[in-house]
């Protein structure tokens, strides 16, 4: 099979204040045409790098050497003009964000017809068909008038069809996908991941495919390389590489799915926290002159109640209300309906009332970039519930404290002086652990604490998160919308639509025969088929 | 117990960037010589800022020392008239000046008096008198004096204004710009954080000081409370710290649902503890990087009003005033405008160069 690409000793550097940082380790990658192969690696491997250097679209501080032969090429060396001519019509590219990735301020047609223009010298009305054609070949409904919609326009998933549709435009013979599912909703991710094979398939482009996840890998690509820190470690037929792994860390990452299962609590086990009806609605407009608000039910009449020592799971996809349900429920958001906490009743108590039961309901966040304040250090982030709650303790007290929670959480104490950005992103999801539960909580709300977390690095968090519970009894509301981490760690599931609660139980009644296509669609999306 | 070790914190980064920056570097050294300058230069000149030298008016920047021999004669003859005596010879010799006057009366020695009053001589005395008394022989020392930057139209020394001048223009530009910025961050960042109506009245509040217009406030100040120094610090206070409080109140919308802000609130932290903790010091970057942009607007609105006349009042100058009076005197003496203007543009050129470098090494994304 010839190579319809072959980049052969691509090395990627970095030029920063602090020397110069290796991205890329001489690595090599063959796609030919017609063929889907897949980049596995973690965040850092330095897979979307090499893609990059490959387009010509590093930052002005990059440098790449080596060659990638496209065509008899070498696109490394190619002029702006010259590169130019080739990205964006024969090699096109999709990225991970469709949000930002359309200009807001245009109609769909237009940003389609514009590449048609530049590249093939359509006419306008040429353009024009072309963009509808390639409009019903994303399969998006009623391309004429998608063609006069404004970006905003379209749900998640269509813009992402249409950015796919921009990079089919021009007929181009690669398409470098770049995480194109990550930022969707996981129903939607399987549509396009479907789209994109059925595309490969009928026109017959090579694709390179670049993903964290391996079930992507398995489900569409014909060969995979695995990378870590910038060196391809493994690479080969998909299925061979899932059969028999021969490097250690690809290994390591086949492992590193979810496993494991929780026993449920027994039916005497108390209480902890309780909601009754809970009702949370949002107003948004409104104001001074802005005339009547509009109210949007977030939340609609759940009842949920958690034992001591128990994990209730919450699935839903982005929108569902769960995470809205979590806050309304540590009084976080306002809410209608009962709040009972330890068989008191708090739905109704004011901030400064609430102030000492904050010690007991602790939350971690989802994006451990975004939860910790990068001004302070890591041990004043970790310690600093006890300024609010344990005042009385001197600074050498609660750095002893600090000392305490940084090995309960497995982070080496030494490094409690340094700042948010110097950790990764697993260590961060650890302290703002340790911050929770530095107050020994009795409940704790995990609002999706692993989705932003590589695999492997998920499921050491997982396995933190189970020995905390064993040595500490908590409590844990799981909020994700992922059901095979749920599945692994919560011993209850609830799952969340517009706001609903539309089906509950434990695990295995819920996965063994889901009553609802939409929980069937969480389940496909979690599990493959 | 392990040895913490030290982490780096943003603050480090953002410096090790800026000293990158080789402009905002340059600057940095630039606004430090001024300042070194403003403050040093105004008490080595041995000129008082206030000294008037009636016989140096307008007399052009040079590095040698007045008076000047081709001036020496104009000057003994000018002394010579206020004595009411006939000027008859002059010469120098052994570095004193020898001058012989004459009167149809027999000339008093005090006359003396008339060379020591003058700005160029000191240590005159009588050398000669002839016999009948009518002719009068004086010497006296020439006194040095050096106007490097020469004198404006009421013989001060321009060197001595220029540098004073800048001690008020930059005390007023740090003095005022940090008020607009203390009162502008506190202001925005409760009214950001508590939102809800308290947001609503406190931004209608900023909108109708905006509808004021300037000029017309600071002169109705000026006639209510008559001109005064601490006037120009309230009136550009009053108005620069509602710019301030606009940025500060729409960074503190997006701290606040930042998500450490949101963990804060979970863990119990108060309003205070919130702001001082996690809002302020996330804003600081935009803070800093507008107060260096700040303090040349309020030096400009400064000169601006000085140079109306609304400002800083004689003998005190700034670099307003100072421009003002080259500008009137531009025909006559071009170095009168051309001097200040040169280290006010300066100046705000440094100051806006460093805002830049700030702006680029605290928002390294950006880039």
């Amino acid at each position: 099979m010839t190579a319809l690409l072959a980049i052969s000793n691509l090395h990627v550097a970095f030029k920063t204040a602090d020397g110069e940082v290796e991205a890329v380790k001489s690595a090599n990658f063959t796609v030919a045409a017609g063929e889907t192969v897949a980049i596995v690696g973690e965040s850092g491997s330095g897979k979307s790098q090499s893609m990059m250097a490959v387009m010509g679209l590093l930052p002005k501080n990059g440098i790449a050497q080596g060659t990638a032969s496209f065509g008899g090429q070498n696109l490394l060396a190619l002029s702006k003009p010259e590169l130019n001519a080739i990205r964006g019509r024969k090699i096109t590219m999709i990225f991970q964000e469709p949000m930002t990735s359309l200009d807001p301020l245009y109609r769909i047609g237009d940003q389609l017809m514009e590449p048609l223009r530049a590249h093939s010298g359509l006419s306008a009305a040429e353009a024009w068909q072309r963009a509808i054609e390639v409009l019903g070949l994303v399969k998006i409904p009623d391309p004429e008038r998608r063609m006069r919609s404004y970006p905003h326009e379209l749900s998640g998933g269509q813009r992402q069809r249409v950015m796919i549709a921009m990079a089919l435009a021009n007929n181009p013979s690669l398409l470098i996908a770049d995480e194109p599912t990550t930022a969707l909703d996981v129903t939607i991710q399987a549509e396009i991941l479907e789209l994109l094979a059925s595309l490969q398939k009928n026109l017959g482009m090579g694709l390179i495919f670049i993903t964290h996840d391996l079930g992507i890998v398995k489900r569409i690509a014909h060969r995979v390389y695995v990378m870590r820190k910038g060196e391809v470690v493994e690479g080969g037929e998909t299925a061979r590489v899932f059969a028999s792994p021969k490097h250690d860390y690809t290994k390591a990452l086949l492992a590193a799915e979810p496993a494991g299962r929780k026993s449920p609590v027994p039916d005497t086990a108390p209480i902890v926290l309780e909601g009754q009806d809970i009702e949370v609605t949002f107003k948004s407009g409104g104001g001074l002159l802005g005339g009547a608000p509009m109210a949007i039910t977030a939340v609609d009449h759940v009842s949920l109640a958690l034992k001591q020592g128990q994990t209730i799971g919450i699935v839903g996809e982005s929108g569902s209300g769960k995470s809205t349900l979590a806050r309304a429920l540590l009084r976080l958001a306002p809410a209608r309906g009962r709040v009972v906490f330890m068989g008191r009743s708090i739905e109704a108590l004011g901030k400064s009332a609430m102030r000492p039961l904050r010690k007991e309901l602790q939350v971690v966040f989802q994006d451990p970039f975004g939860s910790l304040s990068p001004r302070l250090t890591a041990g004043q982030i970790v310690t600093e519930g006890l300024l609010v709650h344990e005042p009385g303790i001197s600074a050498a007290g609660r750095d002893k404290r600090a000392i305490q929670a940084f090995e309960e959480v497995q982070i080496d104490p030494a490094l409690r002086n340094r700042y948010p950005h110097e950790f990764s992103g697993g260590q961060r999801q650890r302290l703002a652990i340790a911050r929770a539960i530095i107050l020994k909580p009795k409940v704790l709300v995990l609002d999706e604490p692993t989705s932003a977390l590589d695999r492997h690095v998920q499921k050491q968090i997982l396995e933190l998160l189970r020995s905390l519970q064993a040595a500490h009894g908590l409590s844990y509301l799981f909020i994700s919308h992922d059901l095979a981490v749920v599945r692994a760690i919560a011993d209850y599931i609830l799952v969340m639509k517009d706001g609903k609660l539309v089906e509950q139980g434990s695990p295995d009644e819920v996965m063994a025969s889901p009553k609802q296509a939409y929980t069937r669609r969480l389940m496909e999306a979690a599990f493959g088929h | 117990m392990s040895e913490a070790l030290k982490g780096r914190s943003l603050w480090q980064d953002a410096w090790a960037r800026l000293k990158q920056n080789r402009a905002a570097m340059f600057s940095l050294a630039y606004m430090a010589l001024i300042l070194l300058l403003c403050l040093a230069v105004p008490n080595i000149t041995g000129h008082d800022f206030t000294a008037q030298y009636p016989a140096y008016t307008r007399v052009g920047p040079s590095l040698e020392a007045y008076p000047k021999a081709e001036t020496l004669q104009g000057e003994l003859q000018d002394v010579a008239k206020r004595a009411r005596l006939e000027f008859k010879e002059w010469h120098q010799k052994d570095g004193r000046i020898f001058l012989t006057v004459a009167s149809d009366k027999p000339v008093d020695e005090r006359v003396t008096r008339y060379l020591d009053r003058s700005d160029s001589f000191k240590d005159a005395k009588v050398e000669e008198k002839s016999a009948d008394g009518l002719t009068l022989v004086m010497s006296a020392a020439a006194k040095q004096k050096y106007f490097y930057f020469g004198t404006d139209a009421l013989g001060r020394d321009l060197l001595t204004r220029v540098f004073m001048a800048g001690r008020v223009s930059l005390a007023v530009g740090l003095l005022a710009g940090f008020v607009a910025v203390v009162i502008g961050t506190i202001f925005g960042s409760v009214s950001g954080f508590l939102g809800g109506r308290t947001d609503e009245i406190m931004m209608r509040v900023v909108d109708i000081l905006y509808a004021l217009p300037f000029t017309l406030f600071v002169i109705m100040l000026v006639v209510f409370f008559g001109r005064n120094f601490m006037l120009m610090f309230i009136a550009i206070g009053a108005v620069l710290w509602l710019d301030m409080s606009r940025i500060v109140r729409g960074q503190t919308l997006s701290l606040k649902r930042q998500e450490y802000v949101q963990a804060a609130e979970a863990l119990g932290v108060g309003a205070v503890g919130i702001l001082r903790r996690h809002i302020i010091p996330n804003m600081l970057g935009p803070i800093v990087i507008y107060l260096t942009l700040l303090v040349p607007q309020v030096i400009i609105l400064e000169s601006f009003l000085s140079f109306l006349g609304l400002g800083v009042q004689e003998p005190m100058s700034s670099w307003g005033v100072e421009i003002a009076e080259g500008a009137a005197n531009m025909e006559v003496a071009p170095y009168l405008l051309f001097i200040p203007t040169f280290f006010l543009s300066t100046t705000l050129f440094a100051l806006n160069f460093i805002g830049d470098g700030l702006r680029d090494a605290l928002d390294p994304k950006d880039r």
